[in-house]
């Protein structure tokens, strides 16, 4: 289980994290909604110990992220996927040696046996023969993909998924979505979602969390959300440009 | 005001980049101890460093030894010195030129590309996927760079004088009337092999000086393409700059150095 207690973060004079409170259950996938620029990825790099806060705890399996030195936070790192909104995927390897990476770096498997991982990881996300494409030679989607084919190579337990579906349009976002359950429903992983799409977020969340103004405004149900009477999450989820949501 | 947060920036990025200089030796001694050292990486990097800028160095070598051997040979022939033209423009290139401006050139041509490269990376997020699969930046990407930079910059050096000894040699023989024999003769009666590694020991520090820089300025870029841009700008002028600094204090300690011990 993992548990966000009270984490605070500012960036010079902007807060961007006034006390965020969340806990996400094994095997849950938790979205994250919230407008552009509140401060979503942060919460996800706070995860991942991409970042520190400047004061809170982030306790997976109960220990405190926070306090890793170097070597825990690289153990953790390997149970740990992350799928990145620009997918980030190295320029300079292909295809196969972006999803190979990890592997190549952290265990000792034969080329043969890395090959095979590759290429099956490629097929679960559904672009087989692509091994020695660059990724300058994919599109906005496909790299997506191979992103997502990397963050699952070492196969995660848990697995962070940073806006993967902005800019796609409507079909590759549906069939990252699938993609995404069938993974959950394989693997067996907890998703963490951080996105500003609610049709996606609709289609694979088990609970959804509203970010804005630093904190978790409300978390429940997808009936729940599109239920709660809170003014600032019926705004979010019918896109109002007037109401309690300034615009940022 | 603007001169304190002046000098404030400038000690806060000389200490970054000396911490940045002892993570990348810590990261070495530790791939070397793990067997995780990749020779694949270095030569990639080093012909990617040194084979690349081949062209470029041979040409500044090249025009550098033969406009000394103009400038310095009618001078020297007028005063009948002729025979001392291979010497001083062997003794000029092998202590000062050849290892300053080959650096100059390096730093043009590959410090720069080290910041485009790493800056692009950090803005689109690269670094921190190689954080997320437990791989350290510094591990992977400057303890390359920074050995096949400063090995390449020792190699190239050699290159540098040889090509200007030949460019210098092709003037004398063709302009200034000199024997090839004279002036080699005059190269072998005036270099020391102490002059030769002491130009050799400069560039390898220059040569870790343009690796160091080209990697912090990228580790430190913000923003878009204007922060790349920046970055590798900056890369340049201040590996530039600093070469020609550091070459100071290099030039009087290897003289001492020579005197107290060589002499």
């Amino acid at each position: 289980m993992i548990i966000i207690s009270n984490i605070h973060k500012s960036f010079g004079p902007k807060q961007v994290l006034k006390g965020v409170n969340l806990k996400i259950y094994d095997g849950e996938s938790l979205v994250i909604l919230g407008p552009s620029g509140c401060g979503k990825s942060v919460l996800l790099k706070h995860i991942i110990g991409l970042m520190k806060p400047d004061m809170g705890q982030v306790l997976i399996d109960g220990e405190d992220v926070t306090t890793f030195d170097q070597q825990k936070l690289d153990a953790l790192r390997m149970r740990m996927g992350m799928l990145f909104q620009s997918a980030a995927l190295f320029d300079s390897l292909n295809v196969e040696e972006n999803v190979a990476f990890g592997l190549r770096r952290h265990t000792n498997l034969s080329n043969r046996a890395v090959h095979h991982i590759v290429s099956e990881k490629l097929e679960m996300v559904g672009l087989p023969g692509t091994n020695y494409l660059m990724p300058s030679e994919l599109s906005g989607g496909m790299r997506k993909r191979v992103g997502l084919a990397r963050a699952i190579a070492m196969e995660p337990e848990i697995i962070l998924y940073d806006e993967p579906t902005t800019g796609l349009d409507p079909i590759m976002t549906s069939a990252i979505d699938e993609l995404h359950l069938s993974l959950k429903e394989r693997l067996g992983v907890t998703s963490i979602v951080v996105t500003h799409d609610l049709k996606s977020a609709y289609r694979v969340c088990d609970r959804i969390a509203l970010h804005y103004g630093g904190q978790i405004v409300e978390i429940g149900t997808r009936e729940e959300i599109i239920n709660s009477p809170n003014p600032v999450v019926q705004q979010f989820i019918r896109g109002e440009a007037h109401g309690p949501m300034s615009l940022v | 005001m603007f001169l304190v947060n002046y000098i404030k920036g400038l000690v806060e990025a000389l200490g970054s980049m000396t911490i940045l200089f002892m993570q990348t030796i810590y990261w070495t001694i530790n791939a070397l101890k793990g067997g995780r050292f990749s020779p694949k990486n270095l030569f990639d990097q080093m012909s990617r460093i040194g084979v690349d800028s081949l062209s470029m160095v041979a040409i500044t070598g090249f025009s550098t030894g033969a406009v000394l051997v103009v400038q310095i040979g009618y001078q020297f022939a007028q005063m009948g010195a002729q025979r001392y033209v291979g010497g001083v423009v062997s003794l000029a290139m092998a202590r000062e030129l050849a290892p300053i401006l080959t650096s100059i050139v390096v730093a043009g041509r590959v410090g720069s590309a080290i910041a485009a490269e790493i800056g692009t990376m950090k803005i689109t997020e690269q670094i921190d996927a190689l954080e997320t699969m437990a791989t350290n930046p510094v591990d992977y990407l400057v303890v390359p760079r920074f050995w096949a930079c400063t090995i390449m910059l020792f190699m190239l050096t050699i290159f540098t004088n040889v090509i200007g000894m030949i460019g210098g040699s092709l003037v004398a023989i063709h302009q200034i009337g000199l024997t090839l024999v004279a002036f080699k003769d005059s190269i072998l009666h005036m270099l020391l092999i102490q002059d030769l590694m002491g130009g050799l020991f400069k560039a390898t520090v220059f040569g870790a000086i343009i690796a160091t820089i080209g990697c912090y300025k990228g580790f430190t870029t913000e923003g878009g393409a204007e922060g790349v841009g920046k970055s590798t700008t900056s890369a340049v002028v201040v590996s530039i700059m600093m070469i020609l600094a550091v070459n100071y204090f290099l030039t009087v300690g290897i003289n001492n150095f020579n005197t107290a011990y060589l002499q």
